[in-house]
C-alpha cells in the first residue's frame, strides 16, 4: 500500500488508506447526480458539507444539471464525500463518467462563437449601411461599401462553415436540404456584393443581409441543438446511474470492482433487487425477476446451480453467483448489440423541414434564373440581371422557413422536457404527431412490474408464511413461496375458511390471512398490511388509455405474458387488442406487420424482449425504469412514474406539427409578396433586411407562444 | 465627414470589444450552467471552493 500522500488520509485511518479501483489520479473529475437539489440554498448546503473535507479537492454543483462535478484530493475517491451528502440530507448518486464522457457540449459552444461573430458583424455592416441607404454621397458610399467587405467577408467565412458544410454534404449525396438555398443566398450575395464594391459601380450590396441571415439562422440552430442536447445528457445520466460494479468476493473477504474486470470462476454478491450484470450459476436457491428478458409477470424460482442470465432481477434474498461469462459476452450485452443494429433503419426517416426544402429549393432557385433570363434577354444587361437573381434569392427568406421548423421543435422539445419526456431523436417530435396507433407493453410499462410483496416487518413475515402454508389454495401457496426466506410462526387453532382465508393465534391474540378489496390482507393485532399478489397498474395507466381512446387513438397491449395475466388488465384499463404471449422477435413482426397496413405506431416500452419493437416503430417511449438498451432504442425517455405522459406528448406533438404549418404558410405568405417585388427588380437591401427580421421574429413568437 | 476616420474604426473597435468578451465567456463556461448562477446571486457569501472546479480543466465536459 503506497504512502498517503497529505496528513488527512493519515488522520482519516485505514478506510482511506486502501484506494480501490475508483480513486482516481488527482484531477480526474467525478461527476455526482444530485436528483434532488432545486435552489440557491441547496448549492450551499452542497458545497459548504464538502468544503472543508479533506479528500475534496474542489465541488462545484451545476443546478441547470442537477450535478455535482467533485475533484477528488490525489489518494481518494468519491465515498467520503457521498457519506457527508447522505448526512446532510441530500440525495447523491455516483454517476460513471464514461458513459456521460460523449455529451461534451462542444459543438453548442462553436454555434454560439459563431452566432456572436455574425452578430457583431451583422450589427456594424447595418450601422454603416443605414448612412448608405439614407442616401450618403458617392465617395462615402464608397468607403462604407468597402468597410462593410472587410467586416462581412472575414465574419462570413467563420460564421457560415455549417451552412456550406452541410450543404455540400447534401449536395454530394444527390439530396436537398434547407442549406442548400441558404448557402446559395450567403455565396451569390457576398460574391455580387464584392464584385459591385470592386467595380464602385453605386448599385446595392448585399453585406448586411447575407450576415443577418447568417445570425437569425445560427441562433436558430443554437436554440435546437441546446434543447435537444440537454434531453440527451439527461438520457445519458440515466445510463451513467447504473454503475457498471459489483461486490466480489476474495478469499479476504469483498472488494468492488468494474463488471468488466469479472472473469470467469469469481463470485459475486448480488443484493435482493440487483439486476445481475452477468451470466453464472446460483449458489442458493433464488427468486428471479425474468420480465425484462421475457415480459412474464411471475415471478421464477430457482434452485442452487441454476443458471441466472445477465439483466434478471434477484427478488428476496441476496445470492452469491459464479460467474460463467464476462459482461460483454453475456447474453445480455448480445441481445443489446442487436438494437443497434436495427436503430440505424429509423434515421432514413426524412423530416418535413427536407420535405419543405425540397420543394422549396427548386421554385426558388428556379424563380431566380428565371427573372435572371428575363432581364437578361429584356435589356440584354448581364450586371442588372445577375443583381435581380440575387435580390430574389436573398428576399425569398429563406430565412423564416428555415426557423420556421426548428424555432417550434426547440420550444416544443424544451416544454416536453420540462414535463419530464426528453425526446432524444430530432425528428421524433414529427413522428410523434403521425401516430395513430399506440402499443403498450404489459409488465414494466402499463404496470408497475413483476408483483412484489412490501417488506413486511420480520414478524409479521412469518406469521404470513406459517397462515400461507396452512392452505392449498393457489394465492397462498404463491404467498408462501414468495416468503421462502424466512421462517414459520408457531401458530395455534388453524383454521382455514373455503374462499375467504386462514385465521389463526398468535402468542393468544387472533391473526388472519383474509381476503381483501384489493388482493389478500394479513391481519395482525392492531393492523392490516395488504399483500398484493397481482400487478398493479402504473399510475395514469387507466386515465391514459380512455384518454388515448378518446382522442381517437387505437390502443393495443403487447405482452410475453400469460393471456390470462394479460386480459385481467387489459379488462381493468378498457384496451380491447391484446396480443398475449408474444416473443420478443413476434413482437417485431407483429409492428412490421402493423405498419404495412398503414398504421403509425407507437411503441411504450421498457424490456429487452420490447427493444426489437421499439426500434421498429414508428415512434417510441421508454420509462425511466427501462433496461438501458431500450432507452437506447427509444426516441424518448419518460422520466416520471406517471404513464399520462404519453398522451401528453401526442398531444404536444400534434400542437407541434399545426405550429410548423402555421409557420411554414406565414413564410409562404411574406414570400407570396416578395418574390414579385424582387423579380420586377425593385428589391433593395433595406426591404430585404426589413423583410427578413420581420418574418423571423414572427415565426419565432408564434413557436414560443403557449 | 473625416471625422469618419476615426468614427468608424473607433465604432468598429468597440463592437470587437463586446465581441471578444463575449468569446472570452463562451470560453470560460460561463453558459454551462445558466439556471445555477441565477440562484448563486442569492447566496450570501461565495462558498468556499468558487470557480476552482471549472477553471482546472476549462473544458469540462458536462
Amino acid at each position: 500500500m503506497s504512502i498517503a500522500a497529505c496528513p488527512g488520509c493519515l488522520a482519516a485511518g485505514p478506510a482511506v488508506e486502501m484506494p480501490r479501483r475508483a480513486a482516481t489520479e488527482a484531477g480526474e473529475a467525478i461527476y455526482i447526480a444530485l436528483p434532488r437539489i432545486h435552489c440557491a440554498a441547496c448549492i450551499a448546503g452542497v458545497e459548504r458539507a464538502l468544503a472543508n473535507l479533506p479528500s475534496v479537492a474542489a465541488a462545484r454543483v451545476n443546478l441547470g444539471a442537477k450535478r455535482l462535478r467533485l475533484l477528488p484530493a490525489p489518494g481518494h475517491d468519491e465515498s467520503e464525500a457521498l457519506r457527508v451528502l447522505h448526512a446532510a440530507g441530500f440525495e447523491a448518486h455516483l454517476l460513471d463518467a464514461s458513459a456521460l464522457r460523449p455529451t461534451g457540449d462542444e459543438e453548442g459552444r462553436r454555434l454560439l462563437a459563431r452566432a456572436a461573430v455574425a452578430g457583431f458583424a451583422m450589427m456594424n455592416v447595418m450601422a454603416v449601411s443605414v448612412a448608405v441607404w439614407s442616401g450618403a454621397g458617392e465617395v462615402t458610399r464608397e468607403m462604407f461599401h468597402w468597410v462593410s467587405a472587410a467586416i462581412a467577408l472575414p465574419a462570413l467565412a467563420f460564421s457560415a462553415v455549417p451552412f456550406f458544410a452541410s450543404a455540400t454534404v447534401a449536395l454530394r449525396a444527390g439530396r436537398m436540404n434547407m442549406d442548400v438555398p441558404i448557402a446559395m443566398a450567403i455565396l451569390l450575395a457576398a460574391t455580387t456584393s464584392l464584385y459591385e464594391t470592386f467595380a464602385g459601380s453605386g448599385a446595392h450590396t448585399w453585406f448586411d443581409a447575407a450576415l443577418s441571415l447568417c445570425f437569425f439562422l445560427l441562433v436558430g440552430r443554437y436554440l435546437e441543438h441546446r434543447a435537444r442536447a440537454t434531453a440527451r445528457s439527461a438520457a445519458a445520466e440515466l445510463t451513467a446511474l447504473e454503475l457498471p460494479r459489483a461486490t466480489r468476493l476474495t478469499e479476504t473477504g469483498r472488494e468492488t470492482v468494474d463488471v468488466a474486470a469479472l472473469l470467469p470462476g469469481d463470485r459475486i454478491v448480488l443484493a435482493a433487487g440487483a439486476r445481475s450484470p452477468v451470466d453464472g450459476i446460483a449458489e442458493g436457491p433464488a427468486t428471479l425477476d425474468r420480465s425484462a428478458l421475457t415480459g412474464e409477470a411471475e415471478p421464477v424460482p430457482l434452485l442452487a446451480g441454476a443458471a441466472v442470465c445477465a439483466g434478471e432481477v434477484i427478488l428476496g434474498a441476496p445470492l452469491t453467483l459464479t460467474v460463467t461469462r464476462r459482461a460483454e459476452d453475456s447474453t445480455l450485452r448480445r441481445l443489446a448489440a442487436l438494437v443497434e443494429v436495427a436503430e440505424t433503419g429509423r434515421h432514413r426517416y426524412s423530416g418535413l423541414a427536407d420535405r419543405a426544402a425540397r420543394l422549396y429549393a427548386p421554385v426558388v432557385h428556379g424563380l431566380a434564373a428565371l427573372a435572371f433570363a428575363l432581364w437578361w434577354s429584356l435589356t440584354g444587361d448581364l450586371h442588372h440581371a445577375i443583381s435581380v437573381a440575387t435580390a430574389t434569392l436573398i428576399i425569398t427568406c429563406p430565412c423564416a422557413l428555415a426557423l420556421a421548423i426548428p424555432a417550434v421543435t426547440a420550444a416544443m422539445t424544451g416544454r416536453l422536457f420540462r414535463g419530464g419526456v426528453l425526446l432524444k431523436s430530432p425528428t421524433a417530435l414529427e413522428r410523434l404527431a403521425e401516430v395513430d396507433t399506440v402499443v403498450f407493453d404489459k409488465t414494466g410499462t402499463l404496470t408497475e412490474g413483476v408483483a412484489r410483496l412490501p417488506d413486511l416487518p420480520l414478524e409479521a413475515a412469518s406469521v404470513a408464511r406459517a397462515l400461507a402454508e396452512a392452505s392449498d389454495h393457489p394465492v397462498s401457496r404463491a404467498l408462501a413461496a414468495a416468503l421462502a426466506g424466512h421462517a414459520p410462526a408457531r401458530l395455534t387453532d388453524l383454521r382455514e375458511v373455503p374462499g375467504e382465508g386462514v385465521a389463526a393465534r398468535w402468542n393468544g391474540s387472533p391473526v388472519r390471512l383474509w381476503r381483501g378489496a384489493e388482493g389478500p390482507e394479513l391481519e395482525l393485532p392492531g393492523q392490516v398490511i395488504p399483500l398484493p399478489l397481482t400487478e398493479r397498474p402504473r399510475q395514469g395507466a387507466a386515465e391514459v388509455t380512455a384518454d388515448l381512446a378518446g382522442a381517437g387513438y387505437d390502443v393495443v397491449m403487447l405482452t410475453g405474458d400469460t393471456p390470462a395475466r394479460a386480459e385481467v388488465l387489459a379488462r381493468r384499463l378498457g384496451i380491447a387488442e391484446v396480443h398475449a404471449g408474444v416473443r420478443a422477435a413476434d413482437k417485431a413482426d407483429l409492428l412490421a406487420r402493423m405498419a404495412r397496413e398503414g398504421r403509425c405506431v407507437l411503441m411504450v416500452g421498457d424490456g429487452l424482449n420490447d427493444t426489437g419493437a421499439l426500434a421498429g416503430a414508428h415512434a417510441s417511449l421508454a420509462p425511466a425504469s427501462a433496461l438501458d438498451a431500450a432507452r437506447v432504442a427509444s426516441d424518448g425517455v419518460m422520466l416520471g412514474t406517471d404513464l399520462r405522459a404519453v398522451a401528453q406528448s401526442l398531444a404536444l406533438a400534434r400542437r407541434a406539427r399545426r405550429r410548423i404549418r402555421q409557420n411554414l404558410a406565414l413564410a409562404a405568405l411574406y414570400n407570396a409578396v416578395a418574390i414579385p417585388v424582387a423579380v420586377l427588380g425593385h428589391a433593395t437591401p433595406l426591404m430585404a433586411a426589413a423583410v427578413m427580421s420581420s418574418s423571423s421574429i414572427l415565426v419565432v413568437l408564434n413557436a414560443v407562444r403557449r | 465627414m473625416n471625422i469618419l476616420i476615426v468614427l468608424i474604426p473607433v465604432s468598429v473597435a468597440l463592437g470587437a470589444a463586446g465581441l471578444a468578451a463575449c468569446l472570452w465567456t463562451l470560453r470560460n463556461g460561463q453558459y454551462e450552467d445558466l439556471e445555477g448562477d441565477a440562484a448563486r446571486i442569492l447566496l450570501e457569501e461565495t462558498p468556499p471552493s468558487p470557480r476552482g472546479a471549472e477553471t482546472k480543466t476549462p473544458a469540462a465536459p458536462e
